[in-house]
């Protein structure tokens, strides 16, 4: 007679998407296994099929409202690619870049004080009515705010550049289709210096937290992997475009800096019935060895160094703290996502200085090509867009492998590592299940991107309208 | 007397009509002084802790998971608002309306050039939720009060529409609030 426990928790709060994990217990209290679901799904790779081309850098972005910028750059790095253009003009390049940054900027900031501070400030057992950015606006309100105002200005400088601060329009196969006023370039600026302070504070603020946690932190959700990302082919940081690299546990290479454009020879990803997400792996090392993580952690192991000078000080002194080797605490996440914020501002205050970004030479054409991919560091992670465009100008084939998707393996590891240690044998109560939240959140998923593969067979539901009307009928086919 | 409670929730969207509700920046913690959130993926309540004066819904219905919140969201909510095109039509998501699903598994789960599944079928077990034959806007599935229009609305709608509907009165916007982008 089994006597498995199964304990759930759903839905995933303070995550962007729909998840759910299940974890089941045997009859002795002991976590037999722990898993994260991903229970949505969209079918973006199929359904844009026939669509004209220039569409795809705003349809595609209606995967994510967090990180819409990564989508519409990726695909449109994809499109130039099918126009022919393989070099943008300068001020496109840099609008695009004061575009991305901006995104960085404000994902990361609302990362880490809307949806995680919370669990830091008052811990993860904390009381779950405050366990939100309302209750910090309550408890710490000058950190609040400063939260708020932090996403606020990349929510501008996205504005500024794409036109809008979610679903915006500006990158065009090619090139963009604004650059900035004088008088944005003039209102940015004038705010820099008080978003690169509070960047520095937050970055101190994630530092401190991890290393007077540094031995609850090593045991929790805590293990070693490869880690994948771009760099610039001399290995500096660089979040819009790059090679493909990744490092082992120890920090050697194994991805030795391969053009993203290849990315379908190297990279495969696995298909599991459980999940809508599925499980990508380096292709030689086999699903086993081969799978990583992707986003802050993994950039910051797979970089030499970042080129602006606040975020390379930050960066050094983390590399310490991790022993010189890639980092292995999933909650070193939050640390190195502020490190990067501080990148961005950094980034964000030379491009605000350089005239070029006022410029009129916006879009270059070249040769049509019939296939092209897109490759960029979004928030979450490396974010691969490859298209295959009909003579038609139409999309014929799409493969898109999102940020989180890469993350898929190692939120899983994260999830039965924590289950096992702090749920064996014990009560189980709301805060330990926020505990296997807190090992997700670190990895800052967006679960909503994840599902853009569509799956699973449709189900018979009758919809009936208020007064109990039959409205439609769906089928099932399985 | 007790503030008026508000819940939200995401369904077959992109969280981006929640990012357009928190573009209200510092307005977001006027707000919550005038309401007390209930459920909503920004807090950590993952069940209604009492009736809602307003829900707002954004996405459209694809799962079987999604229609048993929408109509959770009807019975606790005096007054429903579908936010943001999917909620109010489908949206982006509905493009998968006009292709057949045999045709998406095939490309998603066997034929996609970076796809590693030896046993050639597509995910399907009992923890994740089956999927409806289309997506639905919400209004097809219950009874919704006002729709917000927008991808996303912006957060001038959000307020001008939470005002009124907060004071009692008709979310009627004016028409520079109102687009369908």
């Amino acid at each position: 007679m089994s006597t498995t426990r199964r304990v759930v928790i759903e839905p995933l709060t303070r995550v962007e998407g729909h998840g759910k994990v299940t974890i089941r217990l045997d009859s002795a209290g002991e976590v037999e296994s722990a898993r994260l679901h991903v229970v949505e799904f969209r079918g973006f790779e199929r359904f844009i099929q026939g669509r004209p081309y220039w569409e795809m850098p705003v349809a595609v972005q209606r995967l994510c409202g967090i990180c819409p910028v990564s989508h519409h750059l990726a695909a449109a790095k994809a499109m130039d690619g099918i126009v022919g253009v393989d070099e943008l003009t300068p001020t496109a390049e840099k609008v695009r870049r004061l575009m991305h940054y901006g995104q960085i900027f404000q994902s990361h900031a609302l990362h880490f004080f809307h949806l995680s501070s919370p669990d830091l400030l008052f811990g993860f057992d904390s009381d779950p009515a405050t366990r939100n950015v309302i209750g910090v606006a309550g408890a710490f309100p000058e950190l609040a705010r400063q939260g708020i105002l932090m996403r606020k200005y990349g929510q501008e400088v996205i504005q500024a550049t794409a036109g809008k601060k979610v679903h915006g329009t500006g990158a065009i196969p090619g090139g963009v289709n604004r650059s900035l006023t004088s008088a944005e370039r003039v209102e940015l600026a004038a705010d820099i210096p008080r978003q690169k302070r509070w960047a520095a504070e937050a970055v101190a603020i994630a530092r401190d937290y991890t290393l007077e946690n540094l031995a609850f932190a090593t045991e929790f959700a805590a293990f070693p992997s490869n880690h994948l990302g771009l760099v610039r082919p001399d290995g500096t940081f660089d979040l819009y475009d790059g090679v493909l690299r990744a490092v082992d546990e120890s920090g050697e290479k194994i991805l030795n800096d391969v053009e993203a454009g290849r990315y379908a020879d190297v990279l495969v990803e696995e298909v599991r019935p459980w999940s809508y997400m599925k499980f990508p792996f380096l292709r030689e090392l086999g699903p086993h060895k081969g799978w990583y993580r992707v986003g802050p952690l993994a950039r910051l192991a797979v970089c030499e160094r970042i080129a602006t000078p606040e975020a390379e000080a930050a960066r050094v002194q983390f590399d310490e703290a991790m022993g010189g080797r890639p980092g292995t605490m999933s909650l070193a996440y939050h640390w190195a996502r502020m490190i990067e914020t501080l990148s961005a501002i950094e980034e964000i205050e030379q491009l605000l200085d350089d005239p070029d970004i006022e410029g009129d030479d916006l879009v270059r054409k070249g040769e049509r090509r019939p296939e092209s991919v897109g490759v960029i560091e979004a928030p979450r992670g490396t974010l691969f867009h490859h298209y295959v465009v009909a003579d038609d100008d139409t999309v014929m084939r799409a493969n898109l492998i999102v940020s989180t998707t890469s993350n898929n393996e190692p939120m899983n590891r994260a999830v039965e590592s924590v289950a096992k240690k702090f749920l064996t044998g014990t009560e189980i109560t709301e805060g330990l299940l926020n505990h296997v939240e807190v090992a997700i959140r670190a990895y800052d998923p967006c679960l909503s991107c994840a599902t853009h593969a569509l799956g699973k067979m449709p189900l018979v539901i009758e919809i009936q309208d208020a007064g109990g009307r039959t409205l439609a009928e769906g089928k099932r086919n399985s | 007397m007790p503030r008026p409670r508000i819940a939200t929730a995401s369904l077959a969207g992109c969280f981006g009509c929640h990012m357009s509700l928190l573009d209200l920046d510092e307005g977001i913690l006027e707000l919550a002084e005038l309401v007390e959130f209930d459920r909503s993926p920004i807090d950590d309540y993952k069940e209604f802790q009492g009736r809602c004066t307003v829900g707002l819904v954004e996405g459209g219905c694809a799962n079987e998971e999604n229609v048993a919140t929408i109509r959770e969201f009807r019975r606790c909510c005096d007054v429903l608002v579908s936010v943001g095109d999917c909620a109010t039509m489908g949206g982006i998501p509905a493009m998968r309306n006009l292709v057949p699903l045999d045709e998406c598994l095939q490309e998603a789960y066997v034929d996609g050039p970076t796809v590693h599944n030896p046993g050639g079928l597509p995910p399907g077990d009992a923890e994740i939720p089956r999927m409806l034959d289309r997506v639905y806007a919400l209004h097809e599935v219950v009874h919704i009060d006002w729709h917000l229009p927008g991808c996303p609305p912006s957060p001038e709608a959000f307020q001008a529409a939470l005002t009124a509907l907060l004071s009692g009165e008709p979310a009627a916007l004016p028409p520079g609030l109102i687009r369908y982008d």
